[in-house]
């Protein structure tokens, strides 16, 4: 289970969370929604502890993220798998080092990691590129190469940071339909930050709304979808006023 | 006024600071050898490549100068073999190591810079560290490794390419024999010559791929920070290049 607990964070003057509280239980897919610059992906990013929080927590698996120390860290780093907006992938490095970089990490054989590289390549249909270069492939290739390094590691846990954004209609109902076939296989617990609405309806059980540092709304699809908030009816209706 | 430069006094301990804690880092990522061996080699293969024909480049032209010039200020009052010792000090003590970390910084310092200010900026800094990798360890240890260990290596390439060309200029334009010019290269040699100059080009070395990591790391800001880290880099790395070289020779002749 991961748990925000009151999470405030600020850059300088800037604050961006400001009393975040969430929790996403085992086995669900978390789709948490709200304006471009709203402090999503900084969320994202406390659970990992890439940042760390000015007050409150965010707890993994019953830890407290901020106050573990380096070995400690690793440990819930390697229950989580990140894909990055763009993608983050390594350039210099083919698609099979991309996706195998964390496995040899973790001091798997050479053929075991050659394995798990077919095999999660395999899962995002991309069989096939890996030796390819990051640079050579399209925008929603690359988000599938970094989907690909994230379930490798079959981890427990998966955090996509705007999995769809950027992408054409179809390539993002494919990225969706990536999202549910992994968390069918894997049995991942999922966070997917988004302010794409169809795909949060595709692929949330829970849908909650970050605005102004905290959580506005959260609730099942069909709430959501039928919220009598004039502020979240607005964002997912996509109305200028 | 007071107030501006209290300002400029915090950024200027808080940039310590910071250098502090990345040195720290650094240093506690030391004993993982298992991540940064291997880039390391990498590394020090791109310094190599990337710097040795910059270095020679130059050198062979400072040579040449070097002897001409030296010809020029003796006009007989100093015998002319004396062209070997000036070439000679001048190459091993200043003008290689200096002149070859200057073009550096621009080359390898600046290329770090920009390299780890667009990985930082694209979130593969962040990746790594999600994927459990100590980026001190597999990104800054290799490069700062490769800096330290190959810059002496240049150097000494450098300095005997500037000599070299030293010597056949004096051959070629200024009726010197070999047999003088080796006279005056040998006149007042001492080992030390060698030695200090090859320390100083590993203190450069360092400082420069130091600089670079540091920078980059820092990056903010997509592809104008890239472009802001890469000048920084180059700007900061040639101020403290000079001024090392001014602290080697007070505290070292
Ligand atoms: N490392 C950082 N330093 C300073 N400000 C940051 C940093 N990361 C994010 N911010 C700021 O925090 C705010 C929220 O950013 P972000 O979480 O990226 O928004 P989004 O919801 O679009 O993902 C933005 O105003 C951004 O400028
Ligand atoms: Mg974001």
């Amino acid at each position: 289970m991961i748990e925000f607990q009151d999470v405030h964070k600020a850059f300088g003057p800037k604050r961006v969370l400001e009393g975040f509280s969430l929790k996403i239980r085992d086995g669900e897919t978390v789709v948490v929604i709200g304006f471009s610059g709203s402090g999503k992906s900084v969320a994202l990013k406390h659970i990992v502890g890439l940042l760390h929080p000015d007050a409150g927590d965010v707890i993994v698996d019953g830890q407290a993220v901020s106050t573990l120390d380096r070995q400690g860290l690793t440990a819930v780093r390697r229950t989580i798998g990140y894909v990055f907006q763009f993608a983050a992938l390594f350039d210099s490095m083919t698609v099979a080092e991309n996706v195998g970089l964390g496995l040899r990490r973790r001091g798997l054989s050479a053929e075991e990691i050659e394995d798990r590289v077919r095999e999660a390549l395999a899962l995002v249909d991309l069989s096939g590129t890996d030796d390819q270069l990051p640079a050579e492939l399209s925008g929603g290739m690359r988000k599938r190469v970094g989907i690909a390094r994230a379930i490798a590691l079959r981890p427990r846990y998966i955090l996509y940071d705007e999995p769809t954004t950027g992408l054409d209609p179809v390539t993002s109902a494919v990225i969706d339909r990536l999202m549910i076939r992994t968390r069918e296989h894997l049995g991942v617990t999922g966070v997917v930050v988004t302010h794409d609405m169809r795909s949060a309806y595709t692929v949330g059980d829970r849908i909650a709304m970050l605005y102004e540092g905290k959580i506005r709304q959260v609730g099942g699809v069909t709430e959501i979808q039928e919220t009598e908030d004039p502020l979240v009816r607005q964002f997912i209706e996509g109305r200028p006023e | 006024m007071i107030q501006a430069i209290g300002r400029r006094a915090v950024t200027a301990v808080e940039a310590v600071g910071q250098v502090g804690h990345f040195f720290q880092d650094m240093v506690r990522a030391l004993p993982d050898v298992r991540t940064w061996v291997g880039p390391a080699i990498v590394q020090m293969r791109r310094v190599g490549v990337d710097s040795l024909p910059v270095a020679l480049f130059i050198a062979a032209f400072t040579g040449v100068v070097l002897a001409l010039q030296a010809s020029y200020t003796f006009t007989g009052a100093v015998p002319l073999y004396f062209v070997g010792t000036l070439v000679g000090k001048t190459m091993m003590l200043e003008l290689g190591p200096v002149l070859a970390g200057l073009a550096l910084a621009g080359r390898v310092g600046a290329s770090m810079a920009a390299e780890l200010g667009t990985m930082k900026v694209t979130e593969q800094v962040d990746a790594l560290e999600t994927l459990a990798y100590d980026p001190y360890a597999y990104l800054v240890v290799p490069r700062v490794i490769a800096g330290t260990l190959m810059f002496p290596i240049i150097v000494a390439f450098a300095m005997a390419t500037g000599i070299v060309t030293g010597w056949l200029t004096s051959l070629a334009l200024l009726d010197l024999s070999t047999n003088d010019f080796l006279k005056g290269l040998k006149l007042f040699y001492v080992f030390k010559d060698i030695w200090f100059g090859l320390f100083k080009s590993a203190t450069f070395g360092f400082t420069i791929t130091l600089v670079g990591c540091i920078v980059g790391l820092d990056t903010r800001g997509g592809a104008q920070g890239v472009g802001r880290a890469t000048t920084h880099a180059v700007v900061y790395s040639a101020i403290l290049i000079l001024v090392l070289d001014a602290f080697w020779a007070v505290v070292l002749l």
